[in-house]
């Protein structure tokens, strides 16, 4: 089985202040991490690697700096890494870092594609799903569990508001995967001490013989037209009253603020 | 001069302070409080391969070097210093001397498990009478047919109990003195070898330090590590080593306790501001991260110096003295600094600074530190 993994270095939104004063967001020497959907959609790929003994490749699209991120991939068990890296990706919104990523991914072989539900910088989910799209594949986000019949059938746990559903497809197919449901392994120590000494594949725009107008800013139908900090919320108002007072205190509430 | 940890040193700093944090931090209140080892942190730290950093992977190991090791005990100690000195007296009493003193069989035979984490190893020198002394030990290995028997008795010996492997020293001829002490490797489960009293202890309290018993105990000639009357060197140059491990884990409590007393500090607020803004306490936290920041070079160019093959038996000794006493100084201020919580196990700095006090003491107190590096300045 071959498995490619879509993984992008973020930086690690947990660590970032905001500047009291004007209410922007502090990036210096904020750590830049694997983006923590996609390290679990890693982890489902080892996974099926340590169960079916699949070759894992991952794949970034990102500026050099992503190196060390595809290090890490190597040392947690990656087989191969691919960067995609070229200043004609540069300003790319979601759906032109997926014509980027559909273009190389149709260079490699595969049989199935995991990319994470969303990066915590922009918390889209769109770059799975339109890979899915362009690559005419079948797909599952939000993925928390796999089970492998060892021939081309996976059966699949898919996380939804309300539970969750199972489902089986056939490979080909693109997953989106959850942190919560691949608790990521930690790098070997092996792995750290041969990561560097392994080989990091780059591929530019050329490479990949995608169409010039659907990349980078070029291909990005999306502006943005302001960026602001969500205000902090008002602590709400509590009320200690029984159930029938709470509803008709809901109701008049919702009426108040012409909801209802 | 590049004092940069390199890009394959950050990767790995990277891991095992996710690793100390997520896995080993949440468990050192209670694993000190119960006097626990702690099995199931040593599975998870072999899966990861720290339980065999420096060992080549002809053996079994993870191929890394003597620094990496040391960030490994600096981390763990961090956190939790029991955890510090399972890896430490694991790592470099006995697959150290194993690695740079057994046979090719005996290596074979003995490092893929240790480096693994399937076995855990143990180092017995020290006596009730032999301590410092070791010329002095009453425990004898007398040739018999096609193998040795052991009389005697180990104490205050590290993963007692759960270590599979130990390395131990026998006098083989008491007449002359250090030069007739021989090193063997022992293995648990050998009729006349038991363990004895388990110490209960002021600190390290999850580190299982025991007795070692030997009654008759028959092994086979194979298990003399190096050659007889070599012992006494052997056992010099493995304390060499192991003072790196001990110095990362003075270090790494140092710095667990600086960070919780900077935490504190910002925190805790006395007539009106934090205590952290009162000039006493920046000078004093001012004096206590320039201690621990030199003891760190001193610690990793010892760690390097090991690495390249050069000698370190002194920067050994300077960078165990200068931690361990950094170490002490750091978490008694960080239990003042705190004030009375500090002196309850409602805060870790209670348990670092029991925990700081072997370090000037075990693998040579702080008394032979200076000797050594007294005796190499003044040869």
């Amino acid at each position: 089985m071959n498995i490619v993994v879509c993984i992008k270095q973020v930086p690690d939104t947990t660590e970032i202040k905001i500047n009291p004063a004007t209410g922007t967001l502090i990036r210096d020497g904020v750590p830049s991490i694997m983006n923590p959907d996609d390290k679990g959609g890693l982890e489902l790929a080892l996974t099926l690697k340590d169960a079916f003994g699949a070759h894992v490749t991952v794949i970034t699209m990102g500026p050099p700096q992503a190196d060390s991120m595809l290090r890490e991939a190597f040392a947690m068990g990656a087989d191969r890494a691919i960067l995609l890296t070229d200043r004609a990706f540069a300003g790319a919104d979601t759906l032109a870092t997926s014509h980027a990523l559909a273009a190389a991914l149709k260079k490699l072989p595969f049989d199935l594609i995991i990319a994470g539900r969303q990066a915590i910088d922009g918390d889209t989910a769109q770059v799975g799903p339109q890979i899915a799209e362009l690559l005419d594949l079948p797909q599952i986000t939000y993925v928390v569990d796999v089970q492998f019949d060892g021939k081309k059938t996976l059966t699949v746990k898919k996380e939804t508001e309300e539970g969750y559903q199972l489902l089986s497809v056939d490979m080909p197919c693109l997953f989106t995967a959850l942190a919560s449901g691949y608790a990521a392994r930690y790098m070997s120590v092996n792995g750290i001490v041969t990561a560097y000494d392994r080989q990091v594949e780059i591929l530019t725009a050329a490479d990949i013989q995608a169409d010039p107008a659907t990349l980078g800013l070029k291909g990005s139908p999306t502006r943005v037209k302001k960026s602001f900090t969500k205000g902090a919320k008002e602590a709400g108002e509590l009320f200690e009253v029984d159930a029938e007072t709470a509803a008709d205190l809901i109701f008049s509430k919702l009426q108040e603020k012409f909801i209802i | 001069m590049d004092f940069n940890l390199t890009k394959t040193e950050q990767l790995f700093l990277q891991m095992i302070r996710a690793f100390a944090d997520k896995e080993v931090k949440p468990l050192a209140a209670e694993v000190d409080e119960h006097e626990r080892f702690p099995e199931e942190t040593v599975a998870k730290m072999a899966k990861t391969g720290l339980m065999g950093i420096p060992v080549p992977t002809q053996y079994g190991g993870a191929g890394g070097n003597n620094l990496l090791y040391s960030i490994a005990v600096e981390e763990l100690s961090r956190v939790c210093a029991t955890t510090g000195v399972i890896l430490s007296a694991h790592t470099s009493l006995c697959m150290a001397p194993i690695l740079e003193n057994g046979t090719e069989e005996q290596r074979q035979k003995y490092l893929p498990k240790l480096a693994s984490g399937e076995w855990i190893g143990a180092f017995g020198l020290t006596e009730p009478n032999a301590g410092t002394d070791a010329a002095t030990q009453q425990t004898t290995a007398v040739k018999e047919g096609d193998g040795w028997t052991l009389n005697g008795s180990k104490i205050f010996i590290t993963n007692a109990g759960y270590a599979h492997v130990y390395v131990i020293f026998a006098m083989t001829d008491k007449s002359l003195g250090n030069k007739g002490i021989s090193t063997f490797i022992v293995e648990r489960g050998t009729p006349g070898f038991s363990i004895g009293k388990k110490e209960q202890k002021l600190g390290i309290r999850g580190s299982a330090t025991c007795e070692l018993i030997f009654e008759n105990c028959r092994i086979p000639a194979d298990n003399l590590l190096g050659k007889e009357g070599k012992g006494f060197g052997i056992a010099m140059k493995t304390l060499d080593g192991g003072r790196i491990g001990i110095a990362s884990q003075a270090l790494g409590i140092a710095q667990g306790a600086l960070d919780e007393t900077v935490r504190y500090t910002k925190e805790r607020k006395q007539f009106g501001k934090s205590i952290a803004a009162f000039q006493n306490t920046q000078f004093q936290l001012a004096d206590l991260k320039t201690k621990i920041e030199a003891s760190r070079l001193l610690v990793r160019a010892a760690a390097w110096k090991k690495d390249q093959g050069l000698p370190y038996s002194a920067d050994a000794a300077m960078c165990k003295l200068f931690a361990a006493e950094t170490a002490m100084e750091m978490t008694t201020k960080a239990v003042q600094f705190h004030g009375g919580y500090g002196y309850t196990r409602e805060y870790p700095v209670e348990r670092m600074m029991r925990d700081a006090k072997i370090t000037e003491i075990y693998e040579g107190t702080s008394e032979v530190q200076r000797m050594v590096i007294a005796s190499q300045l003044l040869k």
